[in-house]
């Protein structure tokens, strides 16, 4: 049943596992022990639980291959989640079909990253906007509606009724981002999954598409689920934040606890890494040696451990979980527990 | 049609003379085949408008040629010039009828193994694979000896040969394609799988298949050829380029060389042309190569 | 200054490079000038459309067909490059002049392994002999940080990551000891806490060889973190240059100011962030004046009919600006 004081969006334990290889001549391998079938499993996602109010912006934030925008895409159901709970405005969507998902489409739509990718170049701009909510729309007075809508969302996200005609490479890569905005937006969601959304724009426009996205979300209420690498993008427009590593989430706080007192040593060091314009502040220097794992095969234990200056042998054997700390502020990290470790 | 004088296709096209060799080859031969059996003093499948006392005249500009058979005749009177223009007609309806059934039917398979994937992908591809390890004409031949002659089983032939390539460029496109946001977005927006296809996935899958379908009409042409010269394709009473190669082939060594030299330089100027437009095409429609 | 007492190793003088398209020509770098001192790192920072990468390319003599170099001078150490044939353009690039571009698998043949592809740098450009050459490949690899270096000559530009890449393509540029480096987005690619690491790297590196460098960026917290003087190019024109730190902070052209105002800032935040209105215009077709005009708040009757130049400011700063910023003040 639908609860309307339940979240706009509420994940538990989802997990993502794509089984790669194909057919069997590709999977077959020969090792010591005869032939045998290869079953690579690519862990993209290990059980992340997190959940969004109604005009809440939650950003998720990590390095690439942390999951995040697999994340993103299973929400959006472009995956089948392999496991968890996804509950959307209430409703476990999770084992929707086809039929059952198009009603719930219309509360949840997505921004893609890349401005040329996501717009079929063979469509006009008035078609790709109208595309989801022509799908919503059954009877014939409805659809009648459309054009006068499809007007007013251009307009909305600034651009005028006389692009409605034009081809998607006539415009920039920010109008472009804005084309697909009004996309989202045809059939009014609660819920709008970013990924990426101004990470292929230039600085200038990527003000212009931020300023709109939280404008948006003042008009209409709109929850975001906001996917980026960058920190100051995240600490500008989110009202609280994941970070995720190797398809786990380790940290998950409100913003300002977040920039102010970061727990989790992987947060500690991407907030060292971020390059500022800012003459150096006295800011803590966590430098991290190597490069993220394979997906492909774990570690085991806690998933950062191979790359955490304060890793010790529990590390190793124990995975952590995600553990409130207060203020709503939850750390997957065993230096909660032993804090004289936390020292380089 | 004023964008497209201007545009850079035409340009480009303008600067290419093995294009405008080859468009004004392909040309002729449209023209040929349109009206050429409205311009020829006789039809040559008309037996009451042969003469056997025509047989065997050499071309006009030999000793004993004739004005009105300028290309000169066959053994049944028969002018070479209105075979030529005849068979030209079959050839290339053969040419074409065949790539735009195997252009619809390989798509079609491509994009269901490109967008599916799994156990279909495999059959489907696999079946491409067998296929192509045989040269085209044996697969051909092999199909021929089993169906039987005549110009339905010749397209039926060519269809079974020529899929393949279509079929896969059309599964590597779709599997591009489908990675990318905007077909992301269509299952986003809730579009089903059919509609996705149509409208997102085969819009964008087609520009390669523009110059594989040229170049294939030339292929087929030469294929057909060597069938009916193999005595397994059309039938007599339908005789194509090829045909007219082989009837003429039986008196070549008798000096009688015109009834099958010529047919075989108009086959030749055929494909030729085909080819010629069909690098250019390749060549503009490759981003990769500009 | 202290700085003009230093030696200039590379002046480039007006430069123009253009590209005839069917669909007109595209100023892509129209009129760019700027110098760096030994051992200096200028920073080129522009949005895309810039022009940018086009100046990287023009001084490796690297523009092809349909661009070509219509004008100016890129002189290194009083030698015009834009006149130098293409046997001497080999000999420098390499030796003199290297780059490292933004995609490290453009400049790594994945053919072959990463020591041949070492080795061969060192062939062209020293007299080293095969064991000598192998030596200084193994403290190359080691130098940037790469981990068990004789074995990893051994392997393939795929057997490494992203980040060790660039790693790999760093050590090339720096082997034959060149006296410049044209770093083309080399970090934007990678992961930030890879980045960092990268631009550590390259900042020892650079200072340790006594090389230049120019870094092509779109990413002024990356630039501002790592070079001595930034030039902004807007629309194939300098719109501005200056010392680092005095640009960043009291910039004097409009268009500066705004890209540094757009960029969210993790210690302030404000409600909205500033942005600079419009696009990029058509380079095709430039409009008369200030390119910059449009966007500009504080653009007047003049912007639209005299084309400002680069004039001197308060500073190290010039600025191409009638109506330049004095500090503090926002656009």
């Amino acid at each position: 049943m639908i609860d309307a004081t339940a979240p706009m969006l509420e994940v538990r334990n989802l997990e993502m596992h794509f089984s790669l290889g194909g057919s069997v001549l590709e999977r077959l391998r020969f090792g010591k022990k005869g032939p045998r079938l290869d079953r690579p499993v690519v862990r993209a996602v290990n059980g992340v639980n997190f959940s969004i109010e109604r005009g809440e912006i939650m950003a998720l934030v990590g390095e690439s291959g942390c999951g995040k925008s697999t994340v993103a895409k299973t929400i959006a159901r472009i995956y089948k989640p392999t496991g968890g709970e996804l509950r959307i405005d209430g409703e476990d969507v999770a084992e929707h079909d086809f039929a059952q998902m198009l009603p719930v489409r219309a509360k949840m739509q997505m921004i893609f990253q890349d401005p040329y990718a996501s717009l079929n170049p063979r469509q006009k701009v008035r078609d790709i906007v109208a595309e989801p909510l022509l799908q919503q729309t059954t009877t014939a007075a409805e659809r009648r509606e459309v054009p006068a809508k499809i007007e007013a969302l251009l307009a909305r996200v600034g651009l005028n009724a006389e692009h409605a005609g034009r081809y998607p490479h006539q415009f920039s890569g920010g109008q472009r981002q804005r084309i697909g905005i009004a996309r989202a937006l045809s059939v009014t969601p609660g819920l709008i999954v970013a990924d990426e959304p101004v990470s292929a724009l230039d600085v200038s426009i990527q003000a212009q598409i931020l300023n709109l996205m939280k404008d948006l979300r003042d008009e209409f209420g709109l929850a975001y689920l906001f996917i980026s690498h960058d920190l100051s993008v995240v600490h500008h427009i989110a009202d609280k934040i994941g970070v995720m590593y190797l398809g786990f989430m380790v940290e998950n706080a409100p913003r300002d606890v977040l920039f102010s007192r970061p727990r989790h040593p992987y947060t500690r060091a991407l907030l060292s890494a971020a390059p500022s314009i800012k003459e150096k502040r006295d800011k803590e220097e966590i430098e991290l040696t190597g490069e993220v794992p394979s997906a492909l095969s774990l570690p085991s234990g806690c998933c950062f451990r191979t790359r955490c200056p304060f890793a010790w042998d529990r590390c190793a054997a124990e995975r952590p979980s995600l553990r409130d700390v207060g203020e709503g502020q939850t750390v997957a990290c065993h230096l909660i527990d032993e804090p004289e470790r936390d020292v380089v | 049609m004023t964008a497209f004088f201007q545009s850079e296709f035409f340009f480009n096209y303008r600067r290419s003379s093995s294009a405008m060799i080859g468009s004004a080859l392909m040309a002729f031969f449209a023209l040929a085949v349109l009206v050429g059996p409205f311009v020829v003093s006789q039809n040559p499948y008309d037996i009451a408008a042969l003469n056997l006392m025509d047989s065997y005249k050499p071309p006009v500009w030999l000793d004993g040629g004739d004005a009105q058979f300028w290309l000169g005749t066959d053994g049944q009177g028969r002018d070479v010039w209105a075979s030529i223009l005849y068979g030209a007609r079959i050839s290339l309806f053969i040419g074409l009828v065949a790539m735009v059934a195997s252009c619809a039917i390989g798509t079609l398979l491509g994009l269901i193994a490109g967008f599916y994937g799994g156990l279909v992908d495999s059959i489907i591809m696999r079946v491409a694979d067998i296929q192509l390890s045989f040269p085209s004409i044996l697969i051909a031949l092999f199909l021929m000896s089993a169906v039987g002659t005549g110009v339905d089983k010749v397209l039926i032939a060519l269809t079974a040969v020529g899929w393949v390539v279509y079929a896969r460029t059309v599964r590597g496109s779709t599997l591009s394609e489908i990675e990318k946001e905007y077909v992301q977005a269509a299952k986003v927006a809730g579009l089903p799988n059919a509609k996705i296809i149509r409208k997102h996935v085969l819009p964008n899958v087609l520009t390669p298949l523009i110059v594989i379908a040229t170049i294939q009409v030339g292929t087929f042409v030469l294929i057909e050829a060597s069938l009916s010269f193999l005595g397994v394709g059309v039938p007599i009473t339908q005789p194509s380029l090829g045909l007219l190669i082989k009837n003429g082939f039986d008196v070549l060594f008798s000096g009688l060389w015109w009834t099958s030299v010529f047919p075989g330089v108009a086959i030749m100027m055929l494909v030729f042309g085909i080819n010629l437009f069909g690098d250019f095409l390749r060549d503009e429609l490759n981003p990769r190569l500009k | 200054m202290a700085d003009t007492a230093q030696p200039k190793l590379l002046e480039v003088r007006n430069l123009r490079t253009y590209f005839h398209t069917f669909a007109g020509t595209v100023k892509a770098v129209n009129g760019v000038s700027f110098d760096i001192a030994s051992g200096e790192v200028m920073g080129l920072v522009g949005e895309s459309g810039g022009g940018k990468s086009v100046v990287g390319f023009s001084i490796l003599g690297l523009i092809d067909s349909p661009g070509k170099i219509e004008g100016g001078q890129i002189l290194l150490d009083g030698e015009d490059l834009v006149k130098a044939g293409e046997t001497r353009l080999r000999e420098i690039r390499g030796r003199d002049i290297s780059m490292v571009f933004q995609d490290p698998m453009t400049s790594l043949n994945p053919l072959h392994s990463v020591g041949r592809q070492m080795d061969e740098v060192l062939r062209l450009h020293s007299e080293l002999d095969a064991k000598a050459r192998h030596t200084a490949c193994v403290e190359m690899l080691e130098s940037v940080g790469i981990s068990r270096a004789e074995e990893r000559l051994k392997a393939y530009p795929h057997q490494f990551s992203g980040g060790m890449r660039q790693r790999v393509v760093i050590a090339i540029a720096l082997l034959a000891r060149p006296r410049l480096i044209i770093a083309d987005e080399p970090t934007t690619a990678l992961d930030v806490t890879i980045q960092s690491q990268i631009l550590k790297l390259m900042r020892r590196q650079i200072a340790e060889k006594g090389a230049s460098m120019i870094l092509v960026t779109h990413d002024l917290a990356v630039v501002s973190e790592m070079a001595d003087h930034i030039t902004v190019l807007y629309c194939g024109n300098v719109v501005e240059r200056g010392r680092t730190r005095e640009l960043i902070e009291a910039p004097a052209h409009p268009y500066t100011r705004g890209l540094i105002d757009s960029i969210p800032d993790l210690s302030n935040r404000h409600e909205r962030l500033q942005q600079i209105p419009g696009t990029v215009p058509d380079i095709r077709n430039l409009p008369k004046g200030c390119n910059f005009r449009d966007r500009c708040p504080r653009a007047q009757a003049l912007c639209a009919e005299v084309e400002p130049i680069l004039t001197a400011q308060r500073g190290s700063l010039s600025a191409a600006c009638h109506f330049p910023l004095s500090p503090g003040e926002t656009a």
